[in-house]
């Protein structure tokens, strides 16, 4: 075990992975000589040369298109979209193209393309660069969906999204990126839980909080003060939204009869809608109290001096807790 | 002149910075230039030195930037220092009725408009998107999704066409966005339909860590005649070619002829943002070799040498420029951080039921703790 950040547990990922399948490519603006704009990539041209480690011109949909012709060609291309908010000039690229072709192809053209995002905000970024894009993802059939909370989880889910050969979409929370925890860098992939499979990040008894990415660390901040209060929170991180682990969710929830459902993008439509309505279809009768969605509000991000009200922090998610315990309004501490 | 491509395609990298249009040479001295010099043959005395003074604001102005950023009132600042010709030169080229779409790095074309002291700092310091009311200075907000501002700029060239005005509007973004869709849909659009915009490239040598020679392998102005739209491969760091080639550029597009491109050919001397480490990707020597360069020294060796600018004329200017950043810092440090429930505002133009309950909520919710 090392003390790994998250964001260097995401190098030591893609360094592996350079190593281990000369198939495999790095492709995106400014991940080369300058390490990309967090460092991620920091090291890697040198180490593995300019040929895997792609400066790609600054053009989104030029850097997932080449991809694509890239992957049918034999390669595995893993690039970074520099910020959430630069995604969506290669929408049309992922959305019609990335998510389709094995579709279309029936099953003889493969994808195995790893778009990394940067992702999410509390970093007090300028516009566009704090965004929670995944809906639009996860909207879509073909594409895999998953959002790394911890270095431990963002070494092993990256490993296993460039050993897919579906095309997945990889959310790194970026305010978790210097946060350090443990990593088994030389941990077996075979033995790893796979990445379509949430995981019970603290076990409890009188209700549980759903959620995902940077959140789990709030989630587990707020059941930590829920401890103090007597009550009892069970956290489960969804780590894949694409597909959606229901099974460990459902246990839960019919162990708890009572869930809240956090996420930082909007509310409307959003992952936590779908989380709800599954969990309404699946759990009905275990249910002690309509489900609560805590989420960022249905704006355009806010500027960053207000992103603290946009983000839902330990408060909102112990109100909404508090209100599925109908414990009345909700206890403010 | 319109650009040709009897330019030879190159390989390893793109033309120096020798190959532009100047009539400024780098110690101040003049050279003639036959297609830019009528365009600059009526400047007066008064007009040169107005340049020269909005240049130094400029760079004021974005040391101060850098400075509030320094000291944690800013999150972020984009520095322009180095490309202070392009932006107050074309700008000053402009009529009141034309209308900019900036990038972010634009300190210079938005003074050249008219900015008040916190239309500058309020978005960098996170408090507005884009403070500046868009009809008061004839700017659209600050532009940060790369290259998405040309479609905008053809768009509303299409209007003032339609209308029937003499209006121009003039799309600025840097090198690396002529990469991106965005930018050559434009042009395909602007060319087809014979817009009044004007396209002006700076071309600072480096999108991030990226080198020009990333985006392009042949001269950047020597795309759009492809496009057929005449462009101007000029020298950035003289602003008088940068008057030139913007009224070249507005003429055309004033009498009917449609786009035009420029590639203004210059150097960001600082980093990207102030959260950037350009000593990760590039030569001190290739800094101190721009610094030769330098924009303003460059004009003031000029107008000093034709005795429009002495050592009174100079301290003038510096007084101006000490005001204005004064003005910025007050306006940056005064900034007050809006309601939490202001957020709600503005997403719709008319009322919003499912919001309009989110707002009420969060409001309930934030009272709560008062109690
Ligand atoms: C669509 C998009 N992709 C990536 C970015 C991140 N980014 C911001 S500025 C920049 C470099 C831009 O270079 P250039 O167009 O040459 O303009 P300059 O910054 O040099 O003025 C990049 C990659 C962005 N803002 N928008």
């Amino acid at each position: 075990m090392t003390a790994l950040t998250l964001g260097s547990a995401i190098n030591a990922a893609l360094s592996k992975a350079l190593e281990s399948d000369d198939k495999v490519l790095l492709m995106g603006e400014d991940i080369g000589k300058l390490g990309g704009v967090f460092r991620v990539t920091d090291g890697l041209q040198q180490r593995f040369g300019a040929q895997r480690v792609i400066d790609t011109p600054l053009a989104e949909a030029g850097i997932v298109g080449t991809a694509v012709g890239l992957a049918l060609r034999g390669y595995r291309p893993v690039v970074e979209i520099q910020f959430d908010g630069f995604v969506y000039p290669a929408f049309d690229q992922i959305v019609c193209q990335v998510a389709k072709l094995h579709y279309r192809s029936n099953g003889r053209i493969r994808m195995p393309l790893v778009i990394r995002i940067p992702w999410a905000g509390g970093v007090g970024a300028a516009e566009h660069h704090s965004e929670s894009p995944e809906a639009y993802f996860v909207h879509t059939a073909g594409l895999r969906v998953v959002a790394a909370s911890n270095p431990q989880d963002a070494y092993v889910m990256l490993r296993q999204a460039v050993a897919s050969d579906d095309p997945v979409i990889f959310f790194e929370p970026k305010r978790l990126y210097h946060s350090k925890g443990e990593v088994d860098l030389d941990a077996d992939l075979a033995d790893a839980p796979p990445m379509h499979l949430a995981r019970v990040a603290r076990e409890g008894t009188d209700a549980t909080i759903v959620t995902y990415g940077a959140q789990v660390r709030t989630a587990l901040d707020a059941a930590l003060a829920a401890e103090d209060d007597g009550l009892s929170l069970e956290v489960i991180d969804l780590r894949s939204l694409s597909p959606i682990d229901m099974n460990t969710v459902a246990a839960s929830v019919r162990k708890t009869g009572r869930v809240v459902v956090t996420h930082e993008a909007a509310r409307e439509a959003g992952v936590g809608a779908e989380l709800v309505a599954s969990i309404t279809e699946q759990c009905f009768e275990y249910l002690e109290a309509p489900p609560q969605r805590v989420t960022g509000h249905d704006i355009p991000y806010p500027p960053s001096k207000l992103e603290k009200h946009h983000v839902p922090d330990l408060d909102r998610i112990l109100f909404a807790v508090d209100r599925v315990l109908e414990r009345g309004e909700g206890v403010l501490r | 002149m319109t650009y040709t491509q009897t330019q030879d395609s190159v390989t390893g990298g793109v033309p120096d910075e020798g190959d532009v249009l100047r009539v400024l040479e780098p110690d101040g001295a003049r050279v003639p230039d036959a297609t830019l010099e009528p365009w600059i043959a009526d400047l007066s005395p008064h007009e040169l030195r107005a340049l020269h003074r909005d240049m130094v604001l400029t760079r004021r102005l974005d040391a101060e930037g850098v400075a509030l950023q320094r000291q944690g009132q800013l999150a972020l600042w984009a520095p322009c220092r180095g490309q202070e010709a392009v932006q107050v030169g074309t700008a000053h080229a402009l009529a009141p009725g034309d209308f900019v779409f900036p990038s972010y790095r634009e300190h210079g074309v938005l003074l050249g408009r008219g900015a008040q002291p916190a239309d500058y700092v309020l978005a960098w310091r996170g408090e507005e998107h884009s403070a500046y009311d868009h009809r008061a200075i004839n700017a659209a907000p600050p532009q940060i999704i790369i290259g998405a501002q040309s479609l905008h700029a053809t768009g509303w060239a299409m209007g003032a066409q339609r209308d029937g005005s003499t209006d121009v509007a003039v799309a600025y973004y840097g090198d690396g966005a002529t990469s991106q869709g965005d930018v050559n849909e434009a042009m395909v659009f602007a060319s087809s339909f014979g817009a009044p915009v004007v396209f002006v490239c700076s071309n600072n040598q480096w999108a991030i860590s990226e080198p020009v020679t990333v985006q392009a392998k042949y001269p950047i102005a020597g795309r759009a005649p492809g496009f057929g739209i005449p462009s101007l491969r000029i020298d950035g760091n003289d602003a008088l070619a940068c008057v030139a080639a913007m009224r070249w550029a507005l003429d055309r597009a004033r009498r009917g002829e449609g786009p035009s491109f420029i590639e203004a050919v210059t150097y960001r001397m600082g980093p990207h943002t102030t959260s950037d480490d350009p000593t990760r990707y590039r030569d001190a020597a290739e800094v101190e070799e721009w610094t030769q360069r330098d924009p303003i020294a460059r004009l003031e060796a000029y107008l000093r040498a034709e005795g429009m600018l002495d050592d009174s004329g100079m301290a003038e200017v510096a007084r101006a420029a000490d005001a204005l950043a004064a003005e910025v810092r007050t306006a940056c440090i005064g900034a007050t951080t809006r309601a939490p429930e202001t957020m709600f505002d503005h997403v719709y133009a008319e009322p919003h039921a499912g919001l309009e309950r989110q707002r009420a909520e969060y409001v309930a919710y934030l009272e709560g703790f008062e109690k």
